[in-house]
């Protein structure tokens, strides 16, 4: 009988953490086909952050380092310009990346570091236990934000597809989701292309994933699906931001 | 052994740091620290040296704390704010292991503070001015020969222990010029250290992490660590001393304030008082041993600072009342004739 589907090689044998309807399982997973597809998990060295994928240098078989909350990209700077041959990934949530560590990516991006970032964006921090987040919507209930976000209290969400897209170094900027199987394999080519371009040379790839975090937001995974359609959508469109040739 | 030149000690600090096959610098522009970011800067044209200027020094240090993931010598200078804003990363390289170099010319604090030479930052550099159970070992120079010969070891120190190493000087020793000899280019492995992330291609699948996995996990990590502390401990104290066996008073400063301590201890004796120097060159670990046999005599630490090292004085002698005190702030330097003034008060009776 044909294999037509198993456990991509690039990840080792462990149980992934994550809560159910997580989507960093998925992520996890379409990233360790690319690695296995193009053969390159062997050269790679995975840049984690501090959230909810702390853990998931257990899960590759890849070489790894966590950094410290938000610093992925500086980190990943100097590991990049030390050894220019290997494939470096960046890795990152919303509350690492936007809040605590915004001044790392950006400058990450302004440099134009010849690294593929991964930004997984389900709009709250889930490690720490559903608080808000500079990507959550307004009117959106967090621990943080017990009646709902509000633009007076904590300014507007962040567009960081849009905003690094602005930024000369980065020459790829797509946002994606992971909510149904066909946007699934359109996040997988996003980052395919993410990685393929830091191959090439060209500068900082950028892919935001919109990610479902049904137990932050406190509703079942499905409905966690649905949300991402009525409510993320609207503020967060689908789409390649841009593609340029180069810096 | 190359011909004496007359150079600036940030310069010789930073050269010779290169010639240790140090090929990574990054730095955020901060008095009195900045040449060693623009000596790197320029040589980048002609040698195999990467200058990056970060954006802050949060981002400076983790940038050397990702060049030695990859297996490469990496250095970063600053001063006292910067190496504040360090401290995360700082505490985050002691846990991973990581093997770097930092410099801190040192300024007057607090706050903004000044650009002179002061000595404020000894506890941070000493203490662990991160979070967590950390120490990492702080090498301080009084020449611009030791700063070059310091900076030449501190990567294979660093290597050794797997663990960064402060160069503490100031903004007297980083401007000051003088004869030094530089160190010939060292040949350096192409991978500095048996762990560094150079894919799983090439020996197997490699992890760096700080992260905590269960309460008896991270009691075992932190007991690992505090094992690789003590062996520093141990074997890393350094020291010079004059005359110590047979003096009243032992003198003990280091850095610049050791240099004008010498003109103290000439006046001195040449009014005929029985006077020695103990000069501590690694201050984390703090040299202890320098202070054995010395118990009953009495002990003038001199600091560009409200008191510091005198702590550290104090848990190193039998009775901490022979310890006394003497330091200047703000930028100001003493002269010889005013720590001759203060030994003589202690010879006195004073405190």
């Amino acid at each position: 009988m044909a294999l037509v589907y198993k456990r991509p090689d690039a990840l080792t044998d462990m149980n992934f953490k994550y809560c159910g309807g997580c989507g960093h399982g998925l992520v996890n997973k379409i990233l360790a086909e690319i690695l296995d597809e193009r053969g390159l998990a062997g050269k790679t060295v995975m840049v984690w952050p501090i959230g909810c994928s702390v853990f998931a240098d257990q899960y590759f078989k890849t070489d790894s380092v966590c950094a410290l909350h938000g610093r992925a990209p500086a980190l990943a700077t100097g590991l990049k310009r030390a050894r220019p041959d290997n494939l470096v990934i960046v890795y990152q949530g919303d509350g690492d990346m936007v809040s605590e560590g915004m001044s790392e990516i950006l400058h990450a991006a302004i440099r134009g570091e010849k690294l593929s970032v991964i930004f997984v964006n389900n709009a709250i921090y889930g490690m720490t236990g559903g608080q808000m987040a500079p990507t959550t919507l307004i009117g959106q209930k967090t621990t943080t934000s017990p009646y709902g976000r509000t633009a007076a209290a904590a300014g507007y969400p962040v567009n960081m597809a849009e905003l690094i897209a602005n930024i000369r170094g980065c020459i790829y900027s797509e946002r994606v989701t992971v909510n149904t199987p066909a946007r699934l394999a359109a996040a997988k080519k996003a980052i395919a292309k993410a990685i393929d371009l830091q191959l090439e040379g060209r500068g900082l790839s950028f892919v935001e994933v919109l990610s479902p975090c049904p137990t932050g937001w406190g509703v079942k995974a499905l409905d966690a699906l649905d949300f991402i359609d009525s409510d993320m959508l609207p503020i967060y469109p689908l789409g390649v931001i841009k593609e340029a040739a180069d810096a | 052994m190359g011909a004496p030149e007359f150079l600036q000690g940030n310069i010789a600090l930073a050269e010779s740091a290169i010639r240790a096959g140090c090929r990574f610098y990054f730095g955020y522009p901060i008095t009195p620290a900045s040449e060693m970011s623009e000596y790197f800067a320029a040589q980048m044209r002609d040698r195999d040296v990467t200058f990056v200027q970060a954006e802050t020094e949060v981002a400076a240090f983790n940038m050397i704390a990702g060049v030695a993931a990859g297996g490469q010598r990496g250095m970063t200078g600053t001063s006292g704010p910067g190496l504040s804003l360090g401290a995360e990363a700082m505490s985050f390289m002691a846990a991973a292991g990581l093997p770097t170099v930092v410099v801190d010319v040192m300024r007057p604090g607090p706050g903004d503070g000044e650009i002179l030479a002061a000595q404020g930052d000894y506890f941070q550099a000493c203490k662990g001015n991160g979070h967590g159970d950390y120490n990492v070992l702080v090498l301080a120079p009084w020449s611009v020969q030791e700063e070059a010969d310091l900076a030449y070891e501190a990567f294979d120190l660093a290597e050794k222990y797997l663990n960064p190493v402060i160069l503490l000087t100031d903004a007297s020793l980083g401007k000051m010029r003088e004869s030094c000899v530089l160190p010939e280019p060292k040949a350096i492995p192409a991978v500095t250290w048996k762990g560094a992330l150079t894919g799983s291609e090439d020996g197997g699948k490699k992890v760096i992490t700080t992260c905590g996995d269960g309460a008896d996990q991270y009691e075992a990590f932190n007991r690992a660590l505090q094992k690789k502390f003590a062996k520093i401990a141990a074997a890393e104290q350094r020291w010079e001393s004059t005359g110590c066996q047979d003096a009243d008073i032992v003198i003990v400063a280091y850095g610049s304030v050791a240099r004008i301590a010498m003109g103290a201890m000439e006046l001195a004796r040449s009014a005929g008082m029985k006077i020695g120097l103990i000069r501590p060159i690694s201050l984390w670990p703090f040299p202890k041993k320098a202070f054995e046999g010395l118990d009953g005599k009495q002990f003038a630490v001199f600091e560009l600072s409200a008191g510091q090292m005198v702590e550290d004085v104090m848990l190193s002698v039998k009775n901490k009342d022979d310890v006394h005190f003497y330091g200047r702030m703000g930028g100001n330097l003493p002269t010889p004739a005013e720590l001759y003034g203060e030994l003589r008060k202690i010879a006195g009776g004073g405190r």
